[in-house]
């Protein structure tokens, strides 16, 4: 199955749902562009979880370019996917690897939302495509997390490197980083323990994983990611502007987008804090995941309206 | 007719400032405000969207507090109504002898494992005996993780770490359990999307053959807008009793508990406000309420305003009362006021001894009884209400039931009602605290060991009027008991 069906698949349910409504909306015929029809516009937007500004400013502009005018439901899905697409671009490359040795990937999130499992679908690709992997279980917190990730390492057959439960994780971090380097492994991912963005000691551990890491390779971590669950409503955006701030996210995976949730917050998210989604969680086996493509990501959502 | 009933409403109103009341115009920044507001939070669009149009039907004509601006009265309106949707407190667990069975599940990564170890931790704190069961096979260490909280907090944990049948794997934990003379026994469920069709037949499976008597649906406080779907999905598989939500320490605003409880219908039970064993709080509707609307600094303004407002009303029903001009429109007044958690209410509240009443007048179907009431001491003259004891004979006692359209002998129950009340209250004037605590304590054991007695009659049978949905849930709450009793 290739990507974009892959990723249709995930959004099945999505498109589903937003095909009636929009259906209902813009009858063929056209409808007249009213206070109601508006209203009901910004149902649809809302729902997706992109916020009620982000919802605001697209009504707005259909309020503002079509009011009292009859519309085509082509006219104003037109209007929908150019500001979605012009909002979601992002850069070409997923993954900036390093020009030389290990490229560092550093995963990081709130409590639950599949870091783990995603580092876990991340090796699994990278393995697929020929490159060594080193994994780091820098989650020393909670219970059973290295145990987690060590049985991913022997399902993928990837190198892991664990610490003592209670050790630093920034510790472990380093050791994963000097096993990468030593090894000549192509990439190392390192797990941290979730964190609420809001705690402020653990986000300040979070930046010194960070920093170890740095300290080791100049340009590493070349990838810091957020993982951010599709279920997440407004709190992703202080979620991503959080970890931003403590360990410069490059690009976020937005994971169990095949459950009902639209994960809409990335448009809100792209809009304020600017962070790109770069995958897509489609489930919880370690092939279930996609690349994120905005065009494709908008397409899939409108595909068979338009 | 009505002199002294408008002289006590002008008195009642001169602490208003010149606002007036609300209306649809002065309400719009206010109500914005509120959408915005809650859809934020994360509620639901629908949820939201009825919402706003109850508040502003509500709203419309209700007097601005002194002190306050149309929108911040707006907001502290909406505030109660947040309160009274979130529903009563419940953290009961509502055990009973022998094995009972908790089960938790919800989407993945909500917080089922950890919680379940928390509320085993509270239970043995309880020094209720509790186990555990590992019954998501799913995950990669999730039998791990549970056995080392288990081993945390020093509770037993069933694991089974070569089966795939988690059915299996929960019933053979009820009959360990049952040898092992444990009360509550937590089943920890693999997390699942509302969605998948294969585990949600595992799930109902499980809920039908070990028939659990209570089943948390675990969500997680950072849900947005999908929250309707997971919900409703879990609550058609599955008997739902109770929600708990998850990870409520951060800064996210929780609306999405207005969704669920809006689809389920069921009690919030709990809180999660951390990764640690012990981070489990009682749900408090209030902070609840005040979390999602946001607006913390509005609705402080506003209680304040409230209680003013409802300290000066019960000054002034007091110094009546010390004048001998408590009447049957001061009852009146009281009686409407209680039904609004008013003076009565709140004095009662100061005392403490508000718990008892809320009892009391719970399963009343107040408001057709304050009609009632209303239309009697309507039909009666000044001077019936002024002295309605001395005044009121046979004759006239039928005169106002014809009027009012009751039966003579409620006319005569409303007017021992009143009798006790000003005796009450007039007592209670000439009182110091301690004395009035002691008063209103006595009063409260004697409606207590008397509900079907004077200050409020509780009927039988008829109760409040239930809602489809809730009728519905005691349906299946009632079959699920008769299930439960064919086990044992
Ligand atoms: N349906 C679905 N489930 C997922 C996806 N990604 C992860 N999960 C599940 O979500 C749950 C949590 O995943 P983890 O990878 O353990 O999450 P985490 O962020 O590492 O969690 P903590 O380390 O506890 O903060 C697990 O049950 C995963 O199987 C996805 O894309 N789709
Ligand atoms: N901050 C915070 N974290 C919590 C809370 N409850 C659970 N967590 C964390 O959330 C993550 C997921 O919790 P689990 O208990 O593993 O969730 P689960 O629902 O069992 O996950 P699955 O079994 O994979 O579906 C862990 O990192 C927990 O430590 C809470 O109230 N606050
Ligand atoms: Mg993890
Ligand atoms: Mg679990």
């Amino acid at each position: 199955m290739g990507l974009f069906d892959k990723l249709k698949k995930g959004l099945a349910k999505t498109t589903q749902l937003l095909k009636t409504d929009v259906r209902d909306i813009f009858k063929s015929e056209g409808r007249l562009v009213d206070d109601e029809l508006l209203d009901e516009l910004l149902e649809l937007l809302v729902k997706t979880d992109m916020g009620i500004q982000s919802a605001q400013q697209v009504v707005s502009r259909v309020r503002t370019e079509r009011r009292g005018r009859v519309v085509q439901m082509d006219d104003i899905l037109a209007d929908f996917k150019e500001e979605l697409r012009s909002l979601l671009a992002q850069p070409e490359e997923p993954i900036r690897f390093a020009a030389s040795g290990p490229t560092v990937i550093m995963v990081a999130g709130v409590n639950g939302t599949g870091k783990t499992t995603s580092i876990a679908k991340l090796a699994h690709m990278f393995t697929a495509e020929g490159k060594k992997v080193v994994l780091g279980a820098a989650d020393t917190f909670r219970a059973a997390a290295v145990n987690q990730l060590t049985i991913w390492a022997e399902r993928l057959g990837v190198e892991i490197v664990t610490g003592e439960a209670g050790s630093d994780p920034a510790s472990v971090a380093h050791r994963a980083v000097a096993t990468a380097l030593e090894q000549g492994a192509d990439v190392c991912i390192v797990d941290t323990a979730g964190r609420l963005q809001t705690q402020q000691n653990l986000m300040k551990e979070l930046t010194k994983i960070h920093r170890v890491i740095r300290n080791q390779i100049p340009e590493a971590p070349h990838e810091a990611l957020l993982v951010l669950d599709a279920t997440t409503g407004q709190n992703g955006i202080s979620q991503a502007s959080h970890f931003t701030e403590a360990i410069d996210c490059t690009g976020i995976v937005l994971a169990k987008l095949d459950g009902t949730a639209k994960g809409g917050v990335v448009v809100a998210i792209r809009q304020t804090v600017g962070l790109p989604v770069k995958y897509i969680g489609l489930g919880e086996k370690p092939e279930d995941l996609a690349l994120f493509v905005p065009d494709e990501f908008v397409e899939a959502l409108f595909e068979e309206v338009a | 007719m009505f002199d002294s009933l408008q002289e006590n409403l002008s008195s009642a109103f001169r602490s208003l400032a010149g606002r007036g009341k609300l209306t649809e115009a002065n309400m719009r920044e206010g109500l914005e405000q509120v959408q915005t507001a809650l859809l934020e939070a994360d509620v639901s669009f629908k949820v939201v969207r009825e919402f706003m149009q109850r508040i502003t039907e509500q709203a419309v004509g209700e007097r601005v507090l002194k002190s306050l601006k149309p929108n911040e009265m707006v907001m502290g309106i909406v505030h109660q109504e947040l309160i009274r949707l979130m529903g009563e407190t419940d953290s009961e667990l509502n055990l009973h002898s022998g094995l009972n069975i908790l089960m938790l599940c919800g989407l993945q990564g909500s917080g089922k494992t950890t919680t379940c170890a928390k509320l085993a931790r509270l239970l043995k704190k309880r020094s209720v005996k509790p186990m555990l069961a590992a019954a998501d096979l799913q995950r990669p260490a999730a039998i791990e993780q549970l056995r080392v909280l288990g081993e945390q907090i020093g509770v037993p944990v069933y694991t089974d770490f070569d089966s795939k049948d988690p059915v299996k794997v929960c019933r053979a934990a009820v009959t360990e359990a049952k040898s092992k003379d444990v009360d509550v026994l937590i089943l920890d469920t693999a997390g699942r999307l509302a969605i998948d069709q294969e585990l949600m037949t595992e799930l109902s499976n499980i809920d039908k053959q070990v028939e659990p008597d209570q089943v948390y649906l675990v969500v997680d406080g950072m849900t947005g807008q999908d929250a309707v779907n997971s919900a409703q999905g879990f609550n058609d598989a599955l008997e739902l009793n109770g929600v708990i939500m998850t990870k409520l320490d951060g800064d996210a605003r929780g609306g999405a508990i207005l969704s669920v409880r809006e689809v389920t219908g069921v009690p919030v039970k709990f809180i999660g406000t951390g990764e640690k064993i012990d981070e489990l709080d009682d749900f408090s509707p209030e902070r609840m309420a005040g979390r999602i609307l946001g607006q913390g600094d509005i609705v402080g303004l506003f209680k304040k305003a409230q209680e003013e407002f409802d300290q000066e009303e019960a000054v002034r029903a007091e110094e009546r009362l010390r004048k001998g001009e408590f009447t049957l429109d001061d009852f009146r007044k009281q009686m409407s006021q209680v039904t609004k958690l008013g003076p009565m209410q709140k004095v009662m509240g100061m005392l403490g001894l508000d718990g008892g009443m809320q009892e009391m007048l719970d399963g009343v179907d107040t408001e057709k009884d304050m009609r009632r009431m209303f239309g009697i001491i309507d039909s009666m003259t000044p001077e019936e209400k002024r002295n309605p004891k001395q005044a009121i004979d046979q004759s006239r006692r039928r005169r106002i039931a014809e009027g009012a359209g009751v039966a003579p002998s409620e006319v005569k129950g409303l007017i021992e009602q009143y009798d006790t009340l000003a005796s009450v209250m007039k007592q209670m004037s000439g009182m110091g605290m301690r004395d009035r605590m002691r008063m209103a304590r006595q009063m409260q054991t004697d409606a207590m060991a008397n509900p079907a007695g004077q200050l409020a009659k509780k009927k039988q049978g008829t109760g409040k009027r239930l809602s489809p949905k809730e009728k519905a849930r005691l349906k299946k709450q009632r079959a699920k008991e008769r299930r439960r009793a064919k086990r044992k």
